[in-house]
């Protein structure tokens, strides 16, 4: 059992670290939030420069670096609250390119991912966002090379952002069921698909995506036809623990500008961080930090290794989400009015960390997989 | 970053469950009784001692120990198998007193002949240990401690009372905190540590008995009785920091974490057979097993700190914590589980599970007090952790 980094890992901690405390202060924070795509191409450009695109890329297409590097730099992301289409396209995109892709695909894709040149996102699921196979009602007409696709995509991650959309939809015309949902990878002004900003309180990238008789290639395929859920099951995995890894950060954050203002505010004579009242709060906010952190990594290595992970990514997903409830209610208790403040950063995690809870699944919908392992 | 155990340590754990699968007597397996509960069994003591036995003869109650000291050296994860096998087989046998934290604090600060003389009684598991640190007008605030102990040309005589000393009643052996220096400022600098014999003349052990009925812990009495000086650990009037690692060590070496788990999924299992899941019983069995996870993982991080020679810090009081409060979370569901025969006690033959639930669910209530309340704890991690300020 070894519950430390190492080398590498260290070394991408520190890396990413430094280059996001000083690119993305709180002031570029505020900027991207009212940003449409919440990102600029000055900043990709600097974060591929540092080899960050090609995380969890294998070596043979320009990549470095393996799921648990990635998790160690969307921690540091969940730190400054970065926004922008680096998780949509490495944890959704590059895993679901990587094991149901064909070679021309991975060359494509990975290899325009490392470079920097393309971004990509996945849309999965609709209106009763279960997450499941069986409230997939999109579905693809083939019609001589071609497949007609039509359906409507909730919660899309940066979709505005992304180059490529990873599309799940059903081919066999059975709805309700695992087995006839395939993947197509489309580019994302083909005519036909409407992307619509839903205005969320985080103000992060979230999208509802219509497509109406798009006419995609029979080679967009990713994957074989009707095998296209076993990878979105796989993705879910990565995903949900890559959001556990940003919210880790966010939830650590806020227990640093809280401890920062709990040594400098001064009442009754004292800083209020020498009252009980506030320094148990803080201890169970670490609690919590610590907490979520060991649970995301553990899921993480189990990811990493190839093992069986359904059990710890669900503890994860629901610990990590009512932990960071936690967090973030201290936080604005021991700040006081001044968290209550639009001015003041702590909203920002305060919001983005409720976005993340819903994102691939909340807390009922990890629970109730975890109590389905027992049934 | 490596979360499964060596093929070594699971080498390990299976041995010891093969023993303990045989070795356990059944009552205790049927009953699924706890570490809390089953000091009230009326044999407990004579299993303890045969287990302890046994487990001796094998080295395993000192296998992480030094090789100098009958232990084989290896990383303290063995101690925790072995700990966690104990939990899910409901065995008594190991002194967690004598092994988990007098040991400990002699391999740290006792001297050579103390080491020689104390170390192989525990391991072999035959003799067993209290301890007696609070009195009663001090418990949390232990530094103000009043029995004394007055030197006399080559001893020392002590008086005065302790009280909740676990183990009082059947330990051969006691671990004393006492006063040498009552002008000492500050108070904690004029403390001693003594290791005494419970046989010696002028100790009077009588029970206390806490609300869900069992006798775990005493009140201790002291009329003039002689400690020779070879019997302090550490220096004189130095007993705080012998104290201070003492209970950093009490903090890491219980596995209330695995109890805690053993519970709900034996509560779990009382659930699905009486027909009593709903979702939102299955929701709470699932948060509650979410949180076990925790419990785990923050005992395991201090376990691997003392398996690379760190020394834990605000990690153990977080870890002792999070899974004592977790137990009494888990205890207190318990009692909604059941409904209304949740209430009733073993002595009734209607009594789900040998009437468990309230056992554990009253027991439950000692879990924040003792080794230090929740309230010391979380002082703890806020001031030793995060670095806030004491009020002064």
């Amino acid at each position: 059992m070894d519950f430390g980094l190492n080398e590498q890992q260290e070394m991408m901690q520190k890396l990413a670290r430094d280059f996001l405390t000083s690119e993305y202060t709180d002031k570029v924070l505020k900027a991207m939030v009212k940003d449409e795509k919440g990102y600029t191409p000055e900043l990709w450009k600097k974060m591929t420069g540092m080899n960050l695109m090609g995380l969890s890329i294998p070596e043979e297409y320009g990549g470095v670096g393996d799921f648990l590097d990635l998790i160690i730099v969307l921690e540091e992301m969940g730190r400054v609250c970065f926004l922008g289409p680096y998780f949509a396209t490495l944890v959704l995109g590059v895993p679901i390119i990587l094991e149901a892709g064909n070679d021309e695909q991975k060359r494509k894709y990975l290899t325009g991912i490392a470079e920097g040149k393309i971004t990509i996102t996945l849309a999965v699921t609709e209106s009763m966002v279960k997450y499941e196979a069986d409230e997939i009602r999109s579905n693809a007409v083939s019609q001589g090379g071609y497949y007609i696709l039509n359906g409507t995509k909730m919660f899309v991650p940066d979709a505005l952002a992304a180059d490529y959309i990873i599309c799940a939809a059903i081919t066999n015309g059975i709805q309700e069921s695992q087995a006839g949902i395939t993947l197509f990878v489309v580019d994302i002004n083909t005519p036909g698909i409407t992307v619509k900003p839903l205005q969320t309180i985080a103000g992060d990238k979230q999208y509802e995506v219509v497509f109406n008789n798009v006419k995609t290639s029979a080679k967009d395929i990713l994957g074989s036809v009707n095998g296209g859920w076993l990878h979105i099951g796989k993705v879910l995995q990565r995903a949900n623990i890559g959001r556990c890894a940003e919210m880790v950060g966010m939830a650590q954050q806020a227990l640093k500008l809280t401890l920062d203002y709990a040594k400098e505010r001064i009442a009754f004579g004292h800083p209020i961080g020498a009252f009980q009242s506030i320094q148990h709060r803080c201890a169970d906010m670490l609690v919590d930090v610590d907490g979520a952190r060991f649970a995301t990594y553990q899921a993480a290595w189990k990811i990493n290794q190839g093992m069986e992970a359904s059990k710890e990514v669900a503890i994860a997903k629901a610990f990590v989400s009512q932990a960071c409830r936690r967090v973030m209610n201290s936080a604005h208790q021991i700040h006081g009015a001044i968290g209550f403040t639009e001015d003041h950063i702590l909203h920002y995690y305060t919001k983005r960390t409720r976005a993340y809870e819903f994102s691939f699944g909340g807390i009922d919908y990890h629970l109730e997989r975890l109590a389905k392992l027992h049934r | 970053m490596d979360f499964a155990f060596s093929p070594e340590e699971e080498a390990f754990r299976n041995e010891v469950a093969a023993f303990l699968e045989k070795e356990v007597p059944l009552e205790y397996r049927e009953k699924r009784l706890t570490f809390f509960d089953m000091s009230a069994q009326h044999d407990w003591i004579q299993v303890h001692r045969r287990m302890a036995g046994k487990m001796g003869e094998k080295g395993w109650l000192s296998i992480h120990w030094p090789r100098e000291y009958s232990g084989q050296g290896v990383s303290p994860f063995y101690r925790l198998i072995l700990r966690e096998e104990l939990a899910r087989y409901h065995s008594p046998g190991y002194d967690s007193i004598g092994c988990g934290i007098v040991a400990p604090a002699l391999l740290l600060k006792g001297n050579d002949a103390q080491k020689k003389r104390h170390l192989p009684g525990i391991a072999s598991g035959k003799v067993m240990w209290c301890e007696t640190l609070s009195e009663p007008n001090h418990g949390s605030d232990l530094a103000a401690i009043e029995v004394f102990a007055r030197e006399e040309a080559d001893c020392f005589i002590v008086n005065g009372q302790k009280i909740w000393t676990t183990n009082g009643h059947f330990a051969d052996w006691n671990a004393l905190i006492a006063r040498t220096d009552r002008e000492a400022s500050p108070n904690y600098r004029g403390l001693t540590f003594f290791l005494l014999d419970m046989k010696t003349p002028g100790i009077t052990v009588n029970p206390v008995v806490n609300i869900a009925g069992h006798h775990e812990f005493n009140e201790v009495f002291f009329e003039d009785v002689s400690i020779p000086k070879e019997n302090i650990v550490g220096d004189l009037n130095k007993g705080w920091y012998v104290v201070m690692s003492l209970l950093d060590y009490e903090r890491t070496t219980d596995t209330v974490y695995a109890i805690a788990a053993t519970y709900l999924s034996d509560l779990a299992e009382y659930a699905r057979e009486n027909d009593l899941l709903n979702p939102v019983v299955e929701r709470r069995f699932a948060e509650l097993e979410a949180e076990c996870e925790i419990a785990h993982l923050l005992h395991y991080r201090v376990t691997w700190m003392q398996s690379k020679g760190m020394v834990p810090n605000y990690e153990s009081a977080m870890s002792k914590m999070y899974s004592f409060e977790l137990h009494q979370r888990i205890s207190e569901f318990g009692m909604e589980v059941a409904g209304p025969f949740s209430q009733l006690t073993a002595d009734s033959d209607k009594a789900p599970m040998f009437g468990r639930i309230p056992s554990c669910y009253l027991r439950s209530f000692g879990y924040s007090l003792e080794q230090g309340t929740s309230e010391i704890d979380r002082d703890v991690i806020a001031q030793r952790g995060l670095g806030l300020p004491r009020l002064r």
